[in-house]
């Protein structure tokens, strides 16, 4: 049972051009930062993003990461839209497969049962079918019924944040909700987590009941400890959104020149460059967020 | 005090659920959801309620926070489980609309060309599939041509004419669509026809203020909130007086 503990530059080597990545979270809350960070700095181009999409699908657009997005939705939650997502979408810059959020989490359903498709309801007599020439209906062999066959969604990669997770790979989150992070795992070739902190595997259930422990070490590839690596989504209980920096981030991203002032603030340096710069941010602009802790 | 425009399309959406028994209820947006709490505690004391975050609620939370400040738990519901609540039919929605045509269709997604975009929107979110799981009522607070069209750019919710070619199986069900002038629900036929203005709205408001004919033969006045409803408007479900940001006391 080795160790599968991973600097972010060693992370960022196992993603090449071209992949497929699903990136677990859900909107702005619990997304693996972090890691995006580290591919915003990497070389790797062509990427097809799959996601129930937050800042992540911006970032990556505004880098020129993007060639194909799908998604269930693409929100900032507090914000209803990112800037740069839209910009990509209205000048038709990347490819799209927009989907119902229940046909997309059955999408990743199949793939992680090894199956082309699953039936679902959910498109039927919807322009989803329309926008997505490619979806099929499929006749039911018991009944007189038609349901929309949601293609799998396998992913080459998967990139999860959560509060805690052991040296080896077993995957502990503390918030109310696990979004289909266990999902995104079981889809994917491989599985790459961010996480608060890395504790022995003993400590696991010091505080928190064995439920908590949402996907084993079977689906985890490679772990990063990255602390504040969600940031600025939401890891609760460990700390809300950052709303000032999201609010900011979503004011630079609306104007070209103001975007570039912001990359090259809290983007062009490394991870540690990015939570420094994050900090004097708030010393500067606004009273930093309490965390919920 | 007389009773505001946005209190009278509060107690329209809490009629809305009136009849839906012990299901979720779901609502998107201010009036709405006092809508679905206000049911709760006056009609349909069966109805569930959710925090719009990872838990069921016994009752309504305390004004305008979540369960984390001191409502009664009663359920655990992340998004995992929401789909499967959906697919099961046990709940009923009230969702925006940015375009709605004459049979129902609802478009949230974008303008223009789905290919390339005149202007991104939220996108289909859950709009397909609730309205052929379960009850889809929608909620309008500025009521104009500009939602009311002749023809939708993205068939997010489906209309009544998509459902009635067999497109959408047997358990879709729209119900009505309250605006801030009006409730509007289904003829026979499917098309949206007036079923009442609302106080101090002339039909003819309704009227020009619609995309397509609307039938308004039968239409009534809607319902004012009794001094109860009102009561647990102002003093329990609302004290700061959101629902007047999204329709106007003076509209």
């Amino acid at each position: 049972m080795a160790g599968k503990t991973l600097t972010l530059d060693e992370f960022a080597t196992r993603v090449t051009s071209g992949m497929t990545i699903g990136i677990g979270g859900w909107g702005s809350r619990r997304k693996p930062m972090a890691l995006v960070r580290a591919l915003l700095r990497s070389p790797v181009t062509d990427l097809t993003v799959v996601t129930l999409g937050g800042p992540e699908v911006g970032l990556l657009c505004a880098a020129g990461k993007v060639r194909k997005l799908v998604y269930g939705f693409v929100s900032l939650d507090s914000i209803p839209l990112d800037p740069h997502f839209r910009a990509a979408r209205e000048s038709g810059a990347v490819e799209t497969a927009e989907y119902d959020e229940g046909m997309f989490v059955t999408g990743l359903r199949a793939a992680a049962n090894r199956l082309s498709f699953l039936p679902i309801r959910a498109g039927l007599g919807s322009d989803v079918l329309t926008m997505n020439p490619g979806l099929r209906t499929v006749a039911s062999p018991y009944a007189d019924e038609e349901y929309v066959a949601m293609p799998a969604l396998p992913l080459d990669v998967a990139l999860v944040h959560v509060n805690r997770a052991d040296p080896v790979g077993n995957v502990q989150y503390l918030g109310p909700d696990p979004y289909f992070d266990d999902l995104y795992a079981m889809a994917a070739g491989a599985c790459y987590v961010s996480c608060e902190e890395i504790v022995p595997t003993g400590r696991l259930l010091d505080h928190a009941p064995a439920q908590t422990l949402l996907f084993s070490r079977m689906y985890t590839t490679g772990v990063v400890e990255t602390p504040r690596g969600a940031h600025f989504t939401s890891c609760v209980p460990d700390y809300d959104r950052d709303e000032a920096f999201q609010a900011h981030y979503a004011a630079a991203a609306k104007d070209p020149e103001a975007w570039q002032g912001f990359a090259r603030t809290f983007l062009d340096g490394g991870e540690q460059d990015y939570q420094a710069a994050v900090a004097r941010f708030h010393d500067h602009a606004a009273p930093r967020q309490e965390s919920r802790a | 005090m007389t009773v505001t425009r946005a209190e009278i399309c509060a107690v329209a959406c809490a009629d809305a659920w009136r009849d839906s028994g012990e299901v979720l209820a779901h609502a998107v947006g201010v009036v709405p959801t006092i809508g679905a709490r206000l049911a709760r505690l006056t009609h349909n004391p069966d109805l569930v309620l959710s925090d719009g975050e990872a838990f069921l609620l016994a009752g309504p939370p305390p004004a305008g926070a979540t369960a984390e400040d001191g409502g009664v738990i009663e359920g655990w519901i992340p998004f995992g489980r929401i789909f499967d609540i959906v697919a099961s039919g046990r709940r009923h929605s009230m969702m925006g609309a940015s375009q709605l045509d004459r049979y129902g269709n609802q478009n949230i997604s974008l303008i223009g060309d789905w290919r390339r975009p005149k202007r991104q929107l939220i996108g289909v979110r859950g709009a397909p599939g609730n309205t052929v799981n379960h009850r889809t009522d929608y909620w309008v607070p500025r009521h104009s041509v500009k939602v009311f069209v002749d023809r939708v750019d993205v068939v997010c919710g489906v209309g009544h004419d998509r459902a009635r070619a067999g497109g959408a199986g047997r358990f879709h069900d729209l119900g009505v669509v309250i605006t801030d002038l009006a409730v509007l629900d289904y003829d026979a036929a499917g098309r949206l026809r007036l079923r009442s203005a609302h106080p101090g709205v002339a039909v003819a408001d309704v009227v020009r203020n619609t995309g397509f004919e609307l039938d308004t033969t039968g239409a009534t006045t809607t319902r004012l909130p009794t001094a109860e409803e009102l009561r647990l408007i102002r003093e329990v479900l609302d004290p700061a007086g959101s629902r007047d940001q999204e329709v106007r006391p003076s509209s």
